[in-house]
Parts: C-alpha cells; structure tokens; sequence
C-alpha cells in the first residue's frame, strides 16, 4: 500500500542536498554541533530530540531518535517519560487556550 | 548456520569489509602477534538466550574433550601466552574444567573466566565462586542490564533476579569490591542497535546496581550484538537484518578497525578447531590463508602471522567505538 510516509526515505534525507548543495552543508554541520556533547550531554539531547519529535509528530524523527536514545544509554522507562513531557506540554498548550475561550465567551456574552 | 554462511561470512577478498579495510590502510588484516588463547569448552548452557551467537543451550552436546583441552596446555607451555580467555557456553559444565583452569594457572597464566551467572546457582556448581576466589581468577559475568524486563527478554525469566543473587555472592567473596578480586560485567543491547558509550553505561550501572541491591563490580564491557546464531535470526525475523547491517557499515571506525581483537586472539573451537575469533568459530570460518587451522597441526609461528579471516560480519567488531570480549577498543 502506499503511504505519504516511506520509512526507507530515512536513509534518503541527504539527496535534499540536490537543488541547494550549499544550505545541506549549513545544516548538517550546525546539526551535528547542535547534537555533540555540550552543556548538555548527548544522552540528554537525544531524550529532548525524541520528546520533540513527539510532539511535531515526526515518524522518521521517532524512528531515528528512539535508536539514538538506545544507543545514547537511555532506556525505554526514560524515553517514555520523555514522551509524556512532551504530550504533557501539547495537552497544556491547548487547554491554557481555553482562558482565550473563557476571555471570548465573557465578552460576547451576557 | 548453513545460511547465516552464506548471508554473512566467507566473503573473500573481494567482501565490503575488506574495501573498508584497504580504506584504512589495514589490508589485508594481520595478526598482530598472539596473545590472548581463547578457548570455547562447548556449547552447553543452563541459559539459551535469544541473541546468542553460539547458539547455546541445555540440549547441545558439543563439548570440548579432555585431549583438546591438554593439547591448548601444551600450547601454553610451548608459547608462553600470558592470558587464557576461557568461554562457552557456559564453561564451568564442561566436566574438565575446574582442572583446566588449575593448569593455566599453573603455567602462570592469567585466566579470565566468562560466566552467565545463573549456572553459580545450579546443583554442582555451587563451589565455584569459592574456587574462582581460590585461584584469584578475573570473572566476566553477561548482565546485559540493570533492570529486569530487559535482562530477562534477552536471557530468559527469572535470570535477571539469579543474576543479582550471584552477584551477591561473589561480592562476598571479594569480587567487585574495593581492592578485591575482577569482576567484570558484560553490557551488550537488548536489541538491534549500538551500545551506548562504555563509560556512561558503567557510571549507570555502578549508581543503579548499587543503589538497588548493594552490588559492586569492578568494570563493564560493552559489546555489540553479532549478526550471527540467534541474534541474526532475531534480525531475520524482526525485519532488522538490512537497517542492523547498515548501522555497522556506516559506523566502521578506522581506529576501532586497527585495535580489533582478533590481531591478539587465537580461538579453539571444542573439537580442537583454529579461529581468528569466537564470531568466525560459529560461522565455521577456520583459520586460512596458510595458517593451520586445527591444534593437531598447531604452528606458533605461523599462526602468530597469519592472515585474518574476515567477513561483512566484521563490521560488528568496527562500528562506533568497536566491540571486542574486553568491551570497546576505540
């Protein structure tokens, strides 16, 4: 069947280089930066990769980072808990709108 | 095996992972010079873990008989290699192996000794942590986690929680405390990726084996899983087999390629066999180009030389921080 999602395009994400040869190079060195050991550590990163990627609903951000948490030494309890970070603040973020909805349903009301 | 052979190994020359040592400058691989005699006294086991490379288990019969065993003594005597690997299966069912290991000792030898921790548990071999301390052996035990749920997919039920009590127990015979014997533990994923990096995963299992059940340990090993036995029947049939074998790939480690095992090693198979690795033992990849490959027609000169067998396999031992029976080599 086919699907918008192709999980083999994964190992494909570096033929987006064709057609801009020049910004694929800025990315992928600033990406790799953004993921080496830092402040942060590597294992900590990878978790935050993977709570957002949760939440921009990604499938290849989730296959890619849930290998990465594995390999980085984090285990599925800890990865979980990332997950629910991530859905807890997409739940927070719609229900705070719901003061935008109390706000309008205040003023048009009687 | 018959087609884990024909999927993986014996690639000759012309096989990827030789291009990727030509890249590297390693090619063809040589032995660097022996110095590590690992010898597999069998594949029986009390354990028949799902990603086992040997295949291990309680119904196999192939067990290293007593004339093998001295002929790997007189190997010894006549080569003089300082350290003795000693693996299975689990080793310690092999009916000669107490005596085995007295030999070795006796030759001056530092003996390592691989355990899967459980068989300490089991009727017959309850002696053995007090012989291990006895002969001041370094034990390498498999505890490929520090919670139970994965231990226990990977090795079988209930092995996470023997593993802890044998734990316990060798602890309290001076392994893994502060200024006693070795205990090493062996790390190796529950799955089909790469280990972590061997220095945060030890600081992880030093805190949490600690804090949990009071365990001490003196180092871990991290090593990857091999495409080969039952982890590559796991690949197989999971649908990993292609994404694993170009996680390897991609991950080849030109330094992790200089300082593989298998330039210091010579592995004997239980019918007395040659190998360049316990990987190669399982793929019935003798030892080649030249070299003998059985201990009946053992040549220390020639086999100190030789010419390493290798195979897309390989890239198991390369990738990352590469992957050897002492953990990563990069």
């Amino acid at each position: 069947m086919e699907t918008y999602y192709n999980p083999e395009d994964l190992s494909k994400f570096s033929s987006i280089s064709e057609g801009a040869p020049e910004l694929w190079k800025k990315f992928s060195e600033w990406y790799g930066a953004v993921f080496a050991e830092g402040a942060l550590t590597e294992r900590e990163k990878s978790l935050i990769a993977l709570a957002v990627a949760h939440a921009v609903q990604c499938p290849y951000c989730i296959d890619a980072y849930t290998q990465a948490c594995f390999e980085k030494g984090s285990n599925k309890e800890q990865m979980t808990e990332a997950v629910h970070v991530a859905s807890a603040i997409k739940g927070g973020a719609a229900l705070i709108h719901g003061v935008q909805m109390r706000n309008a349903a205040e003023k048009i009301g009687m | 095996m018959d087609d884990t052979r024909s999927d993986i190994g014996a690639q000759g020359a012309s096989n990827p992972f030789d291009a990727s040592l030509l890249g590297s400058r390693l090619f063809p691989l040589m032995s660097s010079g022996v110095t590590v005699l690992q010898v597999n006294m069998g594949r029986l086991c009390n354990q028949s873990c799902r990603h086992c490379h040997v295949e291990a288990g309680p119904g196999r019969v192939e067990v290293m008989g007593r004339v093998t065993l001295e002929a790997c003594v007189n190997i010894l005597k006549e080569r003089r290699y300082p350290i003795v690997d000693i693996t299975g299966g689990a080793p310690e069912m092999n009916p000669n192996y107490r005596w085995f290991v007295q030999e070795c000792l006796r030759l001056g030898c530092h003996v390592k000794t691989r355990t899967n921790l459980t068989i300490l548990l089991e009727e017959g071999y309850k002696d053995l942590p007090a012989f291990f301390a006895g002969s001041r052996v370094e034990v390498i035990a498999s505890l490929p986690y520090y919670l139970p749920d994965e231990t226990d997919r990977q090795r079988g039920e209930g092995v996470f929680e023997a593993s802890i009590e044998a734990l316990k127990i060798l602890n309290s015979f001076g392994y893994g405390v502060e200024g006693g014997l070795a205990l090493n533990l062996v790390f190796n994923p529950c799955g089909a990726f790469l280990p972590p990096s061997q220095k945060s995963i030890t600081e992880d299992f030093r805190k949490e084996l600690k804090k949990r059940y009071g365990i001490s340990f003196t180092g871990l090993f991290t090593i990857t899983n091999m495409p080969i036995g039952r982890f590559l029947k796991f690949l197989k049939d999971s649908g990993n087999l292609k994404r694993y074998m170009e996680r390897l790939k991609s991950s080849y480690n030109p330094v992790a390629a200089s300082n593989v095992m298998c330039r210091q090693t010579l592995s004997v198979g239980w019918d007395g066999s040659l190998f360049d690795c316990d990987f190669n033992q399982m793929l019935g990849l003798r030892c080649d180009h030249g070299a003998p490959d059985h201990i009946e027609d053992f040549k220390g000169a020639e086999l100190e030389a030789r010419r390493i067998v290798t195979g897309l396999h390989c890239y198991g031992c390369t990738a990352g921080a590469g992957s050897s029976c002492t953990g990563a080599v990069a």
